[in-house]
C-alpha cells in the first residue's frame, strides 16, 4: 500500500492490536472475551501487517509457519485435555492451582491452556489462508 | 501368566513379528528369517499343549469383552477343526518364512515380503480361531487384504496389479456376502458367538431365514475358496512370489471357505439344500479344475488348478455329510496342506534354481538336484494318494465316503476318480517330468537349492510319509477332534495303510489305472483341452474384466451427469434444497408460525439499526461491482453485531465484529486472486429465478426463526450454567465457560475442523497459484517456439 500514514501507523496499530487480543484472551473466563475472539483480533492485526508492508514481512515477523502455530494450538488443546485423565478424572476436566508470585495468587488451570490452544488455532489457520490469498492478490 | 493370556499374544505376535520385519532384514539380510520363524514356531508350540485336552473331547473357549453393549466379543474357540488349522497355519508358516529367506535372498523389499507374509498369517489365525462372527469377518476381510498386498508384491508389472486387485474384489466381494449372512444367523439366532451356535440346536434350519443365511455364507466360501465359477482368481494369483502360492493360494487362505463350511457346518448342514448345492459345486468345481491343470504347462499354473480341484473335492465331501465323508474331508485337508505346500516349494526352487519353471523347457535335473526331486516325488506320491503317504489314507476314506450303489453316489463316484485321476498325472508330470529325461539348457546352471530353500518342503514331505506310519497316533490327536468338531458330534477315524479289500481299493486301483494312461497321454491331453477352451472362447477370467469395465462406465456416466463440475450448478442444487426443506416442512406438518407480535414502543435507536441493516441489504443489491456488494454485506453484519450488543451478548458481538471485518478482508482477497470480473453478468432470465431462491430461502429462514422464538422458552439449561458456572468451572463468563470447560471436548472438535479447513483452503489456493504459473510457462515455451 502507497499511503506514508498507513504504513507509518500500521506496526503500531498491530503490536497494540496483538498485545489486546492476548489481554482478551486471557480476560475471558470472567469478562467478555477468550480463545476465538482474541484469535480473530490478532489475525486482523496481521492482516492490517500484510496489507501495509506485504506478505513476506508478516511471514518474516511470525517466524513460524501459520500452520505450525495452528498445529501447536491444536496439540496444546489435546495435551490440556489429556491432562485430567492423569489427574484419574475424566477427560477435559479442568484443574487448577494457585501459585504465588512475590505473593500475587495467580490462577492457572487446564482451560487456559486450552484457550491459549483454540487462539493459536483461530490465528494460525485463518492467517494462513489470509496470508496465501493476499501474496497473490498483490501482483 | 494364564492360558487366556498366552492365547491373547499368540493372536497378536504375528503382528509384532511383521511390525519388526522391515528392521531386522535390514541389519541381518535374509538372515533374519531363521530369527523371525520364532514367532510362528512358538505359536506353534503354544498351540501344541491344547493337543492332549482337545484329544480327550474338550473345547477350549476364551476372550475378552470388545464392545459389550453390543454383545461383541474378541474371543477365541480352540476345538478339533480351529486346533488344526491354527497348527498348520504356524507349522507351515514357520517353514515359510524360512523359505521366503531363501527365495527372495537379496530382493530389495524381502523385509517388506516377510512383514506381509507375518500379516497375512497373523489375519488367517485370527480368522480360523475366532468364536466372535464379527471378529471373523475381520480377520477374514484382513486376510483379502494382507493377500493383495502379497499377490501384487511385484507391483512394478501390470499382471500382478491386475491379479491382485481381482483376488481382492472377488474375496473382499465375498467377504460382504459373508458379513450379511452372518448378520442375519446374529439377528434370527440373538447369537455371536459360534461356540453358543453350535449348541443352538435345529430351529435354524427351520427358520424362513436358513436359505438366505445359507446363500449368502456359501457366497462368501465360495468366492474365498476359488469354487466355480469363481475360481478365476486363484490361478492368477500366482503372480505372486512362490512362498505366497505355496502359503496362501494352497494350505491356507483359499481353506478359508472350506473352514467356513466345516464350522457350520453342524449348524447349518444335513439339509437338502445343503446336500444339493455343496456337492454340486464342488464336483464342478473338482472336475474342471483338474481339467484345467493338464492344460497348463507352467508348473505352478499347474499346481494351482489342482489346488482349485483339491477344493472342490473338500466342498464336495463337506456337503455329502455322512461320517465318512466328513473324516475324508478332514484327513484330506491336512494332507493336502502338506503335499500341495511342498510341491509348490518344489515348483519355487526349480524356478529359483534353474531360471524356467515351464514344463516343456526343463529335464534331466535329477543329476543337479537330487534333494529337490526326492523331495518332489514325496508330495507327488502323496498326491496321486500311494501307499504309504498320507495322500492314500484320504483317498482311501474319499472312496469309502462316495461308494454306494444308489444313481447319485455312483456319478460322484465317478467324477471324482476322474478329477483324481488327472490329479495323479499332474503330481507326476510336475515331479518327474523336470527330472528326468535328456538334460535340456535351462537360462541358469541349474544347481542343488540351500538350506532354506529345501528345508521346509522337506520337512512337509517327511510329515506326509510319517503320519501315515504312526496313522493311530495321528487320528487320536488330529483326525479324529477335527471330524468331531466338523460333524458336531464324537467321531473316530480308524483308516490306517493295511488295505481292505473292497469298493474303495477298487476305486483306488481304478484311479491309478486311469491315471497311468492319462499321464503317458499328458501332452495329447493338453493339446485336446487347447481345442476345447479356445472353442469355448468366453471364460470368467474375460467375464470379470467385462463387468469391471461396465462398472466403470457407469460410474463414469453417473458422475457426469450429477457432477457438472459448475459452481453455480452446485449452489443452485443446495439453496433450492434449503428453500424446499424450510417451507415444505412447516406446511406440511402444520407448523408455520402465528403472526409475530410487534412492540409498539420500540426505542428510536434500535429503529435506526435495523434501517441501518436493511439499507446494508438494499446497498448489495444494487451495488454496481461485486467489491462494494462484499462491503455493503459488511453493513448489515455490523448492524447485527450491534443489536447482539445490545440484548446482552457482548461475546457473540464482539465475535460478529471481528467475523464481519475479516470475511470483508478475505472476499476482497479471494476477488482480487481470482481476478473476477468486477461486475455481475448475468442475464435476466438468470437472475430472476437466482433471486427468487434466494427470496425463498430468506422467507424459509424468517419464519423458521419465527417459528422458533415463539416456543415457550425453556430455562432448564439457562439457570444450570447461571448456577455452576462460577462454583465448579471457576468463571463468571457463561459463554466463555461453556466453550472451554462444560463443551471443551465439541470445541476440541471445532478447532480440529477450524484447522482442517484451513490447510484444505491452503492446498486449493496452492494448487491454483501451482496451474496458474504452469499456465504462464507454457505460454512463455510457445511464445519462445514462435
Amino acid at each position: 500500500m502507497k499511503s506514508v500514514i498507513f504504513r507509518t501507523v500500521a506496526p503500531f496499530l498491530t503490536s497494540l492490536m496483538t498485545l489486546f487480543s492476548i489481554f482478551v484472551l486471557l480476560r475471558g473466563h470472567n469478562e467478555p472475551g477468550g480463545g476465538f475472539i482474541g484469535g480473530l483480533i490478532a489475525v486482523s492485526a496481521l492482516a492490517i501487517y500484510g496489507i501495509a508492508h506485504g506478505v513476506e514481512t508478516v511471514r518474516r515477523a511470525i517466524y513460524f509457519h501459520p500452520m505450525a502455530i495452528a498445529g501447536a494450538g491444536l496439540l496444546a488443546a489435546t495435551v490440556a485435555g489429556l491432562i485430567s485423565l492423569f489427574a484419574h478424572v475424566p477427560f477435559m476436566t479442568g484443574l487448577w492451582i494457585y501459585p504465588s508470585l512475590f505473593g500475587v495468587e495467580i490462577p492457572l488451570s487446564t482451560v487456559m491452556l486450552f484457550d491459549t490452544g483454540v487462539y493459536l488455532v483461530v490465528v494460525g489457520a485463518i492467517s494462513s489462508v489470509a496470508l496465501s490469498l493476499e501474496e497473490r492478490g498483490g501482483e | 501368566m494364564d492360558v487366556a493370556a498366552l492365547t491373547f499374544l499368540a493372536l497378536g505376535l504375528p503382528f509384532v513379528a511383521a511390525l519388526v520385519a522391515p528392521v531386522l532384514t535390514r541389519f541381518l539380510g535374509h538372515n533374519a528369517a531363521w530369527l523371525l520363524a520364532l514367532a510362528p514356531a512358538a505359536i506353534f508350540v503354544h498351540f501344541l499343549g491344547f493337543v492332549p485336552e482337545i484329544a480327550d473331547g474338550e473345547i477350549v473357549t476364551g476372550g475378552y469383552a470388545w464392545i459389550p453393549s453390543f454383545n461383541v466379543s474378541f474371543s477365541w474357540l480352540i476345538d478339533g477343526l480351529s486346533l488344526t488349522f491354527a497348527l498348520l497355519i504356524s507349522g507351515i508358516g514357520a517353514l515359510i518364512v524360512l523359505y521366503s529367506g531363501g527365495y527372495l535372498k537379496g530382493h530389495p523389499h524381502q523385509g517388506r515380503f516377510l512383514s506381509f507374509i507375518l500379516m497375512f498369517m497373523g489375519s488367517m489365525q485370527g480368522l480360523v480361531l475366532s468364536d466372535s462372527f464379527l471378529m471373523l469377518f475381520v480377520f477374514w476381510e484382513l486376510t483379502s487384504i494382507t493377500s493383495f498386498l502379497l499377490i501384487g508384491f511385484d507391483h512394478g508389472r501390470e499382471a500382478a496389479r491386475r491379479a491382485a486387485l481381482q483376488a481382492l474384489v472377488v474375496t473382499g466381494g465375498g467377504g460382504l456376502l459373508l458379513l450379511a449372512g452372518l448378520l442375519i444367523l446374529w439377528n434370527v439366532s440373538g447369537i455371536t458367538q459360534f461356540s453358543l451356535l453350535l449348541s443352538f440346536g435345529a430351529e435354524l434350519k427351520e427358520s424362513p431365514f436358513y436359505l438366505a443365511v445359507l446363500l449368502l455364507v456359501l457366497g462368501g466360501a465360495f468366492t474365498k475358496s476359488a469354487q466355480f465359477p469363481f475360481h478365476f482368481w486363484l490361478p492368477n494369483a500366482m503372480e505372486a512370489p512362490t512362498p505366497v502360492s505355496a502359503y496362501l493360494h494352497s494350505a491356507t487362505m483359499v481353506k478359508a471357505g472350506v473352514y467356513l463350511l466345516m464350522r457350520l457346518n453342524p449348524v447349518l448342514g444335513g439339509t437338502p439344500e445343503w446336500q444339493i448345492l455343496l456337492p454340486l459345486f464342488g464336483v464342478a468345481t473338482l472336475v474342471s479344475g483338474a481339467a484345467l491343470a493338464v492344460r497348463q504347462t507352467d508348473l505352478k499354473l499347474m499346481l494351482a488348478y489342482t489346488t482349485m480341484a483339491s477344493l472342490g473335492l473338500l466342498v464336495l465331501l463337506t456337503g455329502v455329510g455322512s461320517p465318512h465323508a466328513v473324516e475324508a474331508a478332514a484327513l484330506y485337508l491336512v494332507a493336502h496342506a502338506l503335499f500341495k505346500g511342498a510341491l509348490f516349494m518344489v515348483a519355487g526352487i526349480i524356478d529359483h534354481e534353474t531360471g524356467s519353471r515351464d514344463l516343456t523347457k526343463l529335464g534331466g535335473l535329477r543329476s543337479a538336484m537330487p534333494l529337490t526331486f526326492v523331495i518332489a516325488l514325496a508330495g507327488a506320491l502323496s498326491m496321486a494318494g500311494l501307499p504309504p503317504f498320507f495322500g492314500f489314507l484320504a483317498k482311501e476314506e474319499i472312496y469309502g465316503a462316495l461308494s454306494g450303489f444308489d444313481p447319485r453316489s455312483m456319478a460322484f463316484a465317478a467324477l471324482t476318480v476322474v478329477g483324481n485321476a488327472l490329479m495323479f498325472a499332474v503330481a507326476f508330470a510336475v515331479a518327474l517330468r523336470p527330472f528326468l529325461g535328456p538334460k535340456v539348457e535351462t537360462p541358469r546352471q541349474a544347481h542343488e537349492a540351500p538350506v532354506l530353500l529345501w528345508l521346509g518342503p522337506a520337512i512337509l514331505a517327511l510329515k506326509g510319509l510319517s503320519i501315515a506310519l504312526m496313522s493311530g497316533l495321528a487320528h487320536r490327536l488330529i483326525s479324529s477332534p477335527m471330524s468331531s468338531a466338523i460333524a458336531g458330534g464324537p467321531r473316530t477315524v480308524t483308516i490306517s495303510l493295511v488295505p481292505h479289500i473292497g469298493m474303495p481299493l477298487l476305486l483306488s486301483a481304478a484311479t491309478v489305472l486311469v491315471g497311468v494312461v492319462f499321464y503317458l497321454n499328458l501332452d495329447r491331453l493338453r493339446a485336446g483341452m487347447a481345442v476345447v477352451l479356445a472353442d469355448i472362447g468366453w471364460g470368467p477370467d474375460r467375464g470379470f474384466d467385462q463387468f469391471i469395465r461396465g462398472l466403470l462406465r457407469i460410474a463414469v456416466a453417473i458422475t457426469r451427469r450429477v457432477q457438472s463440475g459448475k459452481l453455480d450448478v452446485y449452489m443452485t442444487a443446495v439453496f433450492v434444497l434449503v428453500a424446499a426443506v424450510l417451507l415444505a416442512t412447516p406446511v406440511l406438518y402444520g407448523e408455520l408460525p402465528r403472526a409475530p407480535f410487534f412492540a409498539a414502543d420500540v426505542p428510536a435507536h434500535e429503529l435506526a439499526i435495523m434501517a441501518i441493516a436493511v439499507a446494508g441489504l438494499v446497498a448489495v443489491v444494487l451495488a454496481a461491482d461485486r467489491l462494494t456488494a462484499i462491503v455493503s454485506l459488511g453493513i448489515q453484519g455490523f448492524a447485527v453485531a450491534v443489536i447482539f450488543l445490545l440484548y446482552g451478548a457482548p461475546d457473540l458481538s464482539f465475535t460478529q465484529f471481528m467475523i464481519e471485518t475479516l470475511s470483508v478482508v478475505v472476499l476482497a482477497l479471494v476477488m482480487t486472486r481470482l481476478r473476477l470480473s468486477p461486475s455481475d453478468h448475468r442475464p435476466l432470465h438468470q437472475k430472476v429465478p437466482d433471486s427468487m431462491i434466494a427470496l425463498a430461502c430468506g422467507l424459509g429462514f424468517g419464519l423458521f426463526l419465527l417459528r422458533a422464538t415463539g416456543m415457550p422458552f425453556d430455562a432448564t439449561l439457562t439457570d444450570f450454567y447461571n448456577l455452576y458456572s462460577k462454583s465448579i468451572a471457576h468463571g463468571a463468563n457463561v459463554v466463555n465457560v461453556i466453550i472451554v470447560d462444560f463443551r471443551g471436548t465439541d470445541t476440541l472438535g471445532e478447532i480440529a475442523v477450524v484447522m482442517t479447513t484451513g490447510l484444505a483452503i491452503l492446498s486449493l489456493v496452492r494448487l491454483r497459484a501451482g496451474s496458474l504459473k504452469r499456465g504462464t510457462d507454457e505460454r512463455q515455451d510457445a511464445e519462445e517456439r514462435a
